[in-house]
């Protein structure tokens, strides 16, 4: 049997057609939103090129929306590659944000106080969809959608309850010189934007308080925190074991544990992961706002979640890329503000994203066959 | 006794009211190929899993190289050298050849104060080793979607041998597969016995077992029916004995003899 089988194994499958070295490159999760995303410069350059959308100014505008969106859909995208999806994101994030609005302004603690605080209930309660979705076996979909209205709920009633107001401000001229405060609503780089401004490359104020001083003022944190949560889940997810662990949670959980991969744990420390990234974006939010309501944060985990799906990864799990979730994020900020420097009315942004989606998932399901031989 | 390398010795499980398991022995030497039948329903399925530790034993006792064993878990099993490959189980279709490969068990590289995923390494040691089982990769990072039937088994194979399995269960490996991929797995547990490793073949397809088996258990309503030995015994009996023996008898011979 085993001449046999030697002569029937030749070197090379005659039936396994070989890729040349482009089609390969070009065949991987994000393509789809690589192109999405020239697809989405090439038209807003077209049609905007003279609105100032591509000056310093413009690019920190839509690059911090993008930012914005990032934060959340590289949470996002790795909870839904290991197998599950989380529906509480944005009542996570108004949450957050009256947690620490309430420590700081309203019972005069430090604001570090309040952010540690939000971001350990933050974790607690990731942990809490976690372990219920592990533990019970219901869909994610209606442990977090429960979650979605708890948390809302509670967030309003807390915020009455105590302040007799659903908004609660103050919180910049409380964080003034806190030594944790600075990480989500500084601006860094201010040197370099004087020093460009001074070459004329960016644009100074000519009146007002601020004349003299660059349009640009710095890079926000929050942009940073984008970078860092990117490079952070692009390297977990494809460089580590842990990485190796997201994908087999996601994609069979049974074959996983059954060879010693943890599932249980990898998926609780996603949602705590997806969680900690709510909280981020809702310390970046109250900081550059310098109040918190308890209605922010509507919507955003289907914000979250296109983005991922536009980025390439799979709903039900155990593929997808972080990439391509951050470019998914660009794109939906780059669309969201660049119908405002066209000057184009608010409400097609919605039809665009619509048809945005629609491509980018039918273009990522055809790669995607490609790739796993799915049938 | 003593050559064998795991033996399982009246086993029991119940499910609350039902007997899954109602003493079961069987044991396994290294370098064998033990045959275990049975009908759906017979309790392979529950046998097996309680022998990598996924259940545990309402009864009896399970004893590795002549000492006695306890597994809580599979992966407590695992690490005594038993490796299980299920019928569907055995892969993650989405992931690279690779990453399936390596899953549980990835190599690290430090660098700073990160360890990374070793890629380097796990490529090439995962090509050399479906190489050796007859299986030319166009790429490492080859999805195992794009794998055929008879080539996952013979990944998930490959993959419990590299890493040190001295028993290797095999549920139903053949039972989904066509002509040519049956004969290649079976070609396949063929190379692992001549390693010297016991391999435990679950199937209710006699003339697979016929083809590789050195010994052969059947099971019958969570009942050991008996182990014979090759050449002992002919496929006609086996295929009785799985079956309950007189039944298939009658049905047998109203079909000409062809099951």
């Amino acid at each position: 049997m085993a001449e046999t089988q030697s002569a029937a194994a030749p070197q090379k499958d005659e039936r396994i057609r070989e890729m040349s070295p482009m089609r390969k490159a070009l065949i991987r999760p994000e393509l789809g939103a690589i192109c999405g995303t020239i697809l989405v410069f090439m038209f807003f350059l077209g049609i905007a090129s003279d609105s100032g959308m591509f000056s310093p100014e413009g690019i920190i505008n839509w690059g911090t929306v993008s930012a914005q969106f990032a934060i959340i859909a590289v949470g996002a995208c790795l909870l839904m590659i290991a197998g599950e999806f989380d529906l509480s994101v944005g009542s996570m994030i108004g949450f957050s944000g009256i947690i620490i609005a309430l420590i700081s302004v309203q019972w005069g603690y430090p604001v570090w106080v309040g952010i540690l605080v939000a971001f350990a209930m933050a974790l607690a309660i990731g942990a809490l969809n976690g372990y219920l979705v592990v533990k019970t076996g219901l869909p994610s979909f209606i442990v977090t959608l429960a979650f979605l209205y708890i948390l809302r709920g509670l967030t309003i009633f807390i915020s009455i309850a105590t302040t007799r107001k659903t908004i609660i401000g103050g919180v910049r001229e409380v964080a003034e010189g806190d030594p944790i405060a600075w990480l989500f609503g500084g601006k860094v780089f201010s040197g370099l934007f004087v020093w460009l401004a001074d070459l004329g490359i960016v644009g100074k104020f000519v009146a007002g308080p601020k004349a003299g001083q660059p349009v640009v003022e710095g890079i926000p944190m929050l942009m940073i925190w984008a970078v860092i949560l990117i490079v952070f889940g692009h390297l977990l997810l494809t460089r580590t074991r842990f990485g190796n662990w997201i994908f087999a949670a996601g994609g069979d959980a049974q074959a996983a544990r059954y060879v010693g991969v943890p599932v249980n744990r990898v998926k609780i420390l996603m949602f705590m992961f997806t969680a900690f990234c709510a909280t981020i974006f809702a310390t970046c939010q109250v900081m550059e706002f310098g109040s918190a309501a308890a209605d922010r944060g509507l919507l955003k985990e289907f914000e979250a979640i296109i983005s991922v799906v536009i980025g390439g990864a799979l709903l039900t799990g155990g593929y997808g890329s972080v990439v391509g979730a951050a470019l998914g994020a660009l794109i939906f900020g780059v669309v969201q503000q660049g119908l405002f420097f066209a000057g184009v009315e608010s409400s097609l942004f919605r039809v665009f994203l619509g048809v945005i989606l629609l491509l980018a998932v039918i273009l990522n399901t055809y790669i995607r066959r490609m790739i796993t031989g799915e049938r | 006794m003593s050559d064998n390398l795991i033996e399982l010795v009246d086993i029991e499980k119940h499910f609350g009211p039902v007997i899954a398991l109602n003493g079961v022995s069987v044991s396994v030497k290294a370098g064998e190929c033990h045959c275990l039948l049975g009908d759906n329903g017979a309790g392979k399925s529950t046998f097996i899993k309680t022998m990598s530790g996924v259940h545990k034993p309402t009864k009896g006792k399970i004893l590795m190289d002549g000492k006695e064993v306890n597994f809580n878990s599979p992966r407590d099993a695992m690490e005594a050298g038993i490796a299980t490959v299920y019928q569907d189980l055995a892969m993650i279709p989405l992931m690279s050849v690779t990453r399936n490969f390596w899953m549980g068990r990835e190599p690290q590289k430090r660098f700073g104060p990160f360890k990374f995923f070793d890629f380097a390494q796990a490529n090439e040691v995962t090509m050399t080793e479906m190489a050796k089982m007859g299986i030319h990769l166009r790429s490492p990072d080859q999805a195992v979607g794009t794998l055929s039937g008879g080539e996952r088994q013979t990944v998930a194979i490959s993959r419990a041998v590299f890493f040190g399995a001295k028993v290797l269960i095999l549920d139903e490996p053949t039972s989904a597969l066509g002509v040519r991929q049956t004969s290649n797995v079976l070609a396949t547990i063929d190379k692992v016995r001549q390693k010297g490793i016991g391999v435990v073949f679950i199937t209710h397809n006699v003339r697979h077992a016929m083809a590789v088996g050195d010994r052969f258990t059947v099971l019958n309503r969570g009942k050991t029916l008996g182990t014979a030995l090759r050449g002992d015994i002919k496929a006609e009996e086996l295929q009785d004995l799985m079956a309950g023996g007189q039944e298939l008898a009658e049905l047998e011979g109203s079909l000409g003899g062809t099951i």
